[in-house]
């Protein structure tokens, strides 16, 4: 009945542009300095702020920050989705060497969808309800090959085959409102794969389903790397879920990176005070009841007025006065260049105080312990 | 927290609870042609002081179970018995009384409050509801009192809640549902539309509300881990039943029914170093409750199903772990050590 290709290698990639004289060594996106803005009625909204990351094949990068972080508008930016007159894009995207940043629209196009794809947070409004899920998706293969709609739907069944979607020849032909929340989002990840991208984003791919449905969709996800060697960016506010993912993690606040590192360091040994935020912030299965949790004080900024100085100052429990002034760069931690923290602590206190938090005293205590004082407040 | 166990008379209980939506079909003349049976004989008490917890997925009844005992929605069968009366069969001025001993917080902090009027309008709407407070100023003073306790400043009395980021609108809403010095408050996913560092801020005034004005609480949450912060006892419902009930501490040791498991299993650990060992996925979807399976509900998805599960249906029963559950099959201590269940046992 149905014979399903394992894996997609079966076409060549679509274009034909792309140099292979991409060193070994480049990564497969690398951000540089990208700064958005949106100019609005009440302001600019500086909703990147000068952010660089890199990307390598293979390889997954999540991306953690609370909503405004301006972790969503980044990866739109990839993509060119937040082209629009008046917002601001500068810096640069080299994707393979090609400044995305610079391309025109059209060239754009060619890329969307086919060599970068993105899946979405909410499955049924990314989904056309009034469309059958396999014109959709015959759709996403048409837009960059050049087939006969025989053969794309071919490639629809066999690609929903390949997420996991039981009897894909008759669920081909049913529409969006048919389909449960974890179906829809395999559908959508059906259409993100639709061209073999090399970079899959994932913005909150999991954050509408459910747990059980969230786990399957988290090791799909796994999988088709494995098989496909595509390199994905995830985007989330659930530290589970980077855990499980993240090869690298970076960590957004009000528009910056603020921490970057690899996933084991980010957890076992972090240096920001927003990620020990985070990270005191949630209940875990196994950590102690009776506790109160730790919450970080106040709430993230505007965007528009942004705090002085390090963003973080006015809710960082161990701010001192001058840090209302300086704004600290993203720099390497002591002892490891992979791992890179923006705070103006010194790097020896900061050490000294994740010890105490992780010890279970609260921020106070820390601060006594370790003979930290003042607040900004 | 040691609240005292179901105490001799507990404050709620709820026995056999039904509530079925009709499906119809037809625009003139509308004929009934089913019903989601959303929530199909449920049966538990809360105890005085206590904190239930009721988790499952989506579509598993647990806010409708909410509703039937707030009475915002008629039941279609079954008793919720709140401090001696049976709220399903109460009308006028005595359900009003009982209302006003049981309050609701809701998910969205953003839909939930009137945009159009300020907070302390919003605060004060139990008191004119009940005829309390009746002088101007007395009422101020009271609303005033009550942003005071839930951390938010006074002097925004007249302020709007667009004004709010979403964090002071729920502690906005837990000012509102706290105002008539309720018995039982029962909060509906309070925290699941609020960024991380904002949720712990939350949790930590519900805890401490709870402790300053000896609240009963039922706490509805999807998330396993805040439920386990939460909650005293926890009631794990699936398609409109309760498969497994306990105290907090046996019911995340050594949780009995394999879906209570494979919910556990599925939470993402904030730790690489432990992530994923041995992750046991549950196939499939939640079946339509329009339409459940057979036997025990579960069986379609369930990894150890054979065929009596979808011929009998299992009843709660305790099996002499702490929990009470129902399973004709329960899952073992090696099991779960197999799925990756860390136990603190």
């Amino acid at each position: 009945m149905r014979s399903l290709t394992r894996g997609c290698a079966t076409r060549e990639p679509a274009g034909g542009w792309i140099e292979d004289t991409v060193s070994a060594s480049e990564p497969l996106l690398r951000v540089e300095e990208l700064r958005v803005e949106f100019p609005t009625e009440d302001g600019v909204v500086h909703a990147v702020d000068g952010i660089s990351y890199e990307v390598a094949s293979g390889r997954t990068l999540g991306i953690v920050g609370e909503s405004g972080s301006g972790k969503t508008v980044s990866s739109m930016t990839t993509l060119g989705l937040t082209r629009s007159e008046g917002a601001r894009v500068s810096g640069r995207i080299l994707f393979e060497g090609r400044d995305l940043v610079a391309l025109s629209d059209a060239e754009l196009r060619e890329i969307r969808g086919n060599e970068i794809a993105m899946i979405f947070q909410d499955p049924l409004s990314s989904l056309h309800p009034f469309f059958k899920v396999g014109w959709q998706l015959i759709e996403a293969v048409r837009a960059h090959q050049n087939v006969s709609k025989a053969v794309a739907r071919a490639r629809a069944i066999e690609l929903l085959g390949l997420v996991g979607i039981p009897d894909p020849d008759r669920r081909v032909d049913e529409f969006p409102h048919e389909f449960s929340g974890g179906m829809r989002q395999r559908a959508m990840i059906a259409m993100a794969l639709a061209n073999d991208p090399k970079l899959l984003i994932a913005d909150e791919p999991t954050t509408a389903l459910d747990v059980t449905v969230q786990a399957q969709i988290l090791a799909l996800l796994e999988r088709l790397q494995r098989e496909l060697g595509m390199a994905i960016v995830i985007i989330t506010h659930d530290l589970g879920v980077v855990a499980e993912m993240a090869d690298e993690i970076a960590v957004m606040y009000a528009g910056r990176i603020v921490e970057s590192a690899s996933a084991e360091l980010i957890f076992a040994g972090p240096e920001h005070p927003y990620t020990w935020g985070l990270l005191k912030s949630i209940p875990t299965l196994d950590g102690p009841r009776e506790e109160d949790l730790v919450p970080i004080p106040g709430s993230p900024p505007s965007l528009i007025n942004p705090p002085s100085g390090c963003h973080f100052h006015p809710r960082c429990p161990y701010a001192q006065p001058d840090h209302a002034r300086i704004d600290p760069k993203l720099q390497p931690v002591a002892g490891d260049a992979s791992h890179q923290a923006a705070c103006l602590l010194e790097s020896d206190v900061r050490r000294r105080l994740w010890a105490e938090l992780r010890a279970g005293r609260g921020p106070e205590e820390a601060k006594a312990a370790v003979g930290v004082t003042g607040a900004a407040q | 927290m040691s609240s005292p166990d179901a105490t001799p008379e507990p404050l709620l209980e709820v026995r056999d609870l039904v509530k079925h939506f009709p499906i119809s079909r037809g625009i003139v003349i509308q004929r009934r042609i089913g019903a989601v049976r959303a929530v199909d004989g449920v049966s538990f008490d809360v105890g005085r002081g206590e904190t239930l917890g009721i988790v499952g997925e989506t579509g598993c009844g647990k806010s409708t179970t909410a509703r039937l005992i707030m009475r915002l929605l008629d039941a279609t069968g079954g008793q919720v018995r709140f401090d001696g009366q049976d709220v399903a069969r109460l009308k006028g001025a005595r359900l009003k009384a009982v209302r006003r001993e049981m309050q609701m917080i809701f998910q969205d902090p953003y839909s939930s409050l009137n945009p159009r009027k300020t907070v302390g309008s919003i605060v004060a709407e139990p008191f004119a509801i009940h005829g309390l407070e009746q002088g101007s100023g007395e009422r101020k003073r009271a609303v005033q009192a009550l942003m005071e306790t839930v951390g938010l400043n006074p002097e925004h009395y007249n302020r709007y809640p667009h004004e709010f980021s979403g964090g002071q609108r729920q502690r906005i809403g837990v000012a509102r549902a706290l105002a008539l010095k309720p018995k039982l408050l029962i909060a509906d996913e309070p925290v699941s539309a609020l960024d991380v560092s904002i949720q712990a801020q939350v949790l930590n005034l519900l805890r401490d509300m709870q402790r300053r004005f000896g609240l009963t609480l039922i706490f509805i949450a999807h998330d396993l881990s805040v439920v386990r912060h939460m909650c005293d006892r926890v009631a794990v419902m699936y398609l409109g039943k309760i498969v497994e009930i306990g105290p907090n501490e046996a019911l995340y040791d050594f949780p009995r029914h394999p879906y209570t498991g494979a919910l556990l299993s599925a939470v993402p650990v904030a730790d690489p170093a432990v992530a994923k060992a041995g992750r046991r996925l549950l196939s499939g979807d939640v079946p339509s409750p329009a339409n459940p399976p057979s036997g025990c509900r579960f069986h379609t998805r369930c990894p150890k199903a054979q065929e009596r599960c979808s011929e009998v249906e299992p009843l709660l029963e305790d099996k002499g772990t702490g929990t009470s559950v129902a399973c004709h099959y329960p899952l073992t201590e090696e099991e779960l050590a197999a799925m990756g269940v860390r136990s603190s046992r």
